[in-house]
């Protein structure tokens, strides 16, 4: 195993949930698992890097955006629960009240 | 002397102040006495300065009262030059001036406008005093716009009136016309001779005779001839010359007192005097005096038809005002200044007599003013008949009245000068003495002779005018018939001296001067020249026409039909004002607002850019769709962006 199948490992599963947060038009709980996706790919390049040029800081990283990760999913979840309380939908296309 | 000459002037200010500004508090009888008052103090000084001046014999004043201020060496003053020809027309004017004021108690005694009235009468008074008192050009554009504004103020004094609201529009738009030229003329004179004082510029003026100016490249016009024709094109304003004539005839509009006072005696003729004032400019270009004297003779004869169509009794006299000012204009043209002067003096009588007795006919016809719906009033209005008969034989030049003296004087100047068109000048104001004579007597006779034309009601109401009425055309009919004997030493004596200026080549006057023998000579001697034969051919055929058959001047109307249509419609140059000048100013000022305000700022600038803001915000808008995605990805492009151009196109990479 060489650093580029890590690396390429972690553009696919970024290059993936770019495409989620596109392509999806349904769910904003979709959007938030997007997202964390994102966060994931990134930490699997922090960790391959780090493992590679033995350098201990990467993996201290990881550990915090994983905490911030946990913190914001809860904080998104929350929104969304009062977002669907006050408009009755989760539908990312109804959701367009800042249309110009 | 100095403390008369301010009181003078301001006296008659001061009562205009009075009235003006205090006019509720001192109520109707306290306006017309305190203007009155004022005017008298005047004229009582005014007949005390002419003792001082002429029957004693002192010296000229010459000086300035109040430095208004100084610029590149400039003086701008307020300063009288009194010398005898001002005192002539102090004279004149505060007597004139009275006589209106006092028939004013009369004329005006139903007007709610009373107190206003004598407010701008006095008022005119203080401009005309100003006027003729200055000694330099500041204060006479002063004094000569003063009188435009109360001239302006009265026109339109029955403001309520359509009319008369066009009219004074008129008279101040005809007169900036001549005023603009006026300002000219004295721009050039400040940049030739760098003062405003009358003495330094009479003193430079000969230096400057030979000197030309380049108005276009390539064309050598005369100084001196420049200056005096901008001069007179103001003169030709205010004292009504063809072909800025046309404000007089509507002036009408006013009230009959200032009719007599501004339109016929004293403001028409500032223009005339201000040409006598300037007689060292003019001596010193023929081509001026030859453009004075045609324009002069034009007026007397063409607008002296025009009084032969016209039915209201006022116009028919502005008409012969207008002619009697060509006349004087006349006058001037072949350098015969003391006679024009003469004659403004002696019309300023008889004329301010004839509309004062048109006034009085007025007010006994319960203000009807078509002659054609009087006749037969001399039974009704004695002291009336007698007095317009005085004004009209006066008007007409009949031997022995004052008319007589200045207009046969003018004819024979005319005929002893030799300047370019004076051959036109002397067939014009000829047959203009025949013209003068033919309207002057068809309104008199249609007016006072003929049978009555007017109904039982008018009848039952028609009675002779109160005293404050007939008293000042008393008056004003006694100099009408005895001004004249004044020729002697006014005209051929030495009486204006240094005040007017006459270069050898043009004295006509002096010419004259050696064949005059006295008055009672000169009168035998008019009773065979062709003025009187003319004069009383006129009179014979108004009479003739007007009172025995009637039904000649309407066949003649008819016989001569475009004629008649020509001069209904006063040559036309009402109409080709309102075509030529209204009209393509109305069509300038509306491409202008079409092009210029709606399409360009209005339309490009102001709307225009708004709408270009609009249209590119309207473009852009659809870019915010409000959906997260799109955000986002435009988020994604932007880091792509940025960070393709951090590694391989940033300086350094």
């Amino acid at each position: 195993m060489v650093l580029a199948d890590y690396l390429i490992l972690g553009a696919v599963l970024f290059g993936l949930s770019v495409a989620g947060i596109f392509i999806n038009r349904k769910n904003v709980i979709i959007l938030l698992m997007c997202i964390e996706l994102m966060l994931l790919a990134v930490n699997t390049n922090f960790i391959a890097f780090s493992h590679f040029t033995g350098d201990i800081s990467g993996q201290v990283f990881v550990f915090f955006i994983l905490t911030v990760a946990a913190a914001e999913s809860a904080i998104g979840l929350a929104i969304l629960v009062v977002l669907f309380r006050n408009r009755h939908t989760i539908n990312v296309d109804d959701l367009d009240s800042m249309k110009g | 002397m100095e403390n008369i000459y301010l009181t003078i002037v301001l006296a008659p200010l001061a009562g205009a102040l009075l009235a003006g500004l205090f006019g509720k508090v001192i109520g109707r009888s306290g306006a017309h006495w305190v203007t009155i008052l004022g005017v008298a103090t005047s004229f009582v000084l005014s007949v005390v300065v002419f003792k001082y001046m002429v029957i004693d014999g002192n010296e000229p004043f010459n000086g300035p009262v109040y430095t208004w201020m100084v610029s590149d060496g400039i003086h701008m003053q307020v300063g009288f030059l009194v010398d005898r020809l001002t005192t002539l027309m102090l004279l004149v004017v505060t007597f004139v001036s009275l006589m209106v004021h006092i028939y004013t108690i009369g004329y005006m005694s139903d007007d709610p406008g009373y107190q206003r009235f004598f407010s701008y009468i006095a008022l005119f008074t203080f401009s005309m005093l100003m006027l003729v008192m200055s000694n330099n050009f500041l204060q006479l554009f002063f004094g000569w716009e003063a009188v435009g504004l109360v001239s302006y103020l009265l026109i339109g004094f029955w403001y309520k009136r359509p009319s008369a609201i066009y009219a004074n529009l008129k008279a101040f738009l005809v007169n900036r016309v001549g005023d603009f030229g006026f300002l000219l003329g004295i721009a050039a004179i400040v940049m030739y001779f760098n003062t405003l004082d009358y003495a330094g510029v009479f003193a430079a003026a000969p230096a400057m005779a030979g000197s030309t100016m380049q108005i276009f490249p390539g064309s050598d016009w005369s100084v001196m001839t420049v200056i005096c024709i901008l001069l007179f094109i103001g003169a030709m304003g205010k004292s009504a010359q063809v072909p800025l004539h046309v404000w007089l005839p509507d002036s009408m509009e006013g009230p009959t007192p200032i009719s007599a006072l501004i339109h016929a005696a004293t403001m028409v003729t500032a223009g005339i005097f201000m040409v006598a004032r300037m007689s060292p400019l003019f001596e010193l270009s023929e081509t001026a005096l030859s453009f004075v004297l045609v324009i002069g003779s034009i007026t007397a004869l063409f607008m002296g038809f025009l009084g032969l169509v016209q039915n209201d009794i006022k116009r028919v006299i502005a008409y012969s005002t207008l002619s009697q000012l060509g006349y004087m204009t006349v006058a001037l043209g072949v350098s015969a200044y003391s006679v024009g002067i003469f004659h403004l003096m002696t019309h300023a009588f008889f004329k301010a007599l004839l509309f004062l007795a048109a006034g009085s006919v007025i007010i006994a016809m319960h203000h009807e003013q078509d002659i054609r719906k009087m006749g037969g009033l001399r039974k009704y209005l004695p002291i009336t008949y007698w007095t317009s008969l005085v004004g009209s034989l006066a008007l007409i030049g009949f031997p022995g009245f004052a008319g007589f003296f200045s207009k046969d004087t003018i004819i024979e100047a005319v005929h002893a000068s030799h300047i370019a068109g004076s051959g036109f000048a002397y067939v014009s104001v000829l047959s203009g003495v025949f013209i003068t004579a033919l309207y002057s007597f068809r309104m008199f006779f249609l007016v006072f002779h003929t049978h009555e034309r007017f109904d039982e009601h008018t009848r039952a109401h028609l009675h002779e005018t109160p005293a404050v009425v007939t008293v000042p055309l008393i008056m004003l009919a006694i100099p009408s018939v005895v001004a004249g004997y004044w020729i002697d030493p006014v005209v051929f004596g030495d009486y204006f001296g240094d005040a007017i200026f006459v270069s050898h080549a043009h004295d006509v006057v002096g010419h004259l001067a050696e064949e005059f023998h006295g008055t009672s000579a000169f009168i035998l001697h008019g009773l065979t020249g062709p003025a009187f034969w003319l004069a009383t051919a006129g009179l014979g055929t108004a009479w003739f026409i007007y009172t025995q058959k009637p039904s000649i001047a309407e066949q003649l109307a008819q016989r001569f039909q475009l004629v008649y249509r020509i001069m209904l419609d006063k040559y036309g140059f009402d109409r080709f004002n309102e075509i030529f000048f209204a009209g393509g100013a109305r069509g300038t000022g509306w491409t202008l607002w079409k092009l210029g305000d709606v399409l360009l700022i209005d339309g490009l600038l102001v709307n225009g850019s708004a709408r270009l803001v609009g249209w590119v915000s309207g473009v852009v808008r659809h870019v915010q769709t409000g959906y997260l995605y799109h955000y986002a990805f435009s988020m994604i492009i932007g880091l792509l962006l940025l960070l393709s151009w951090f590694l391989w196109l940033a300086p350094g990479a």
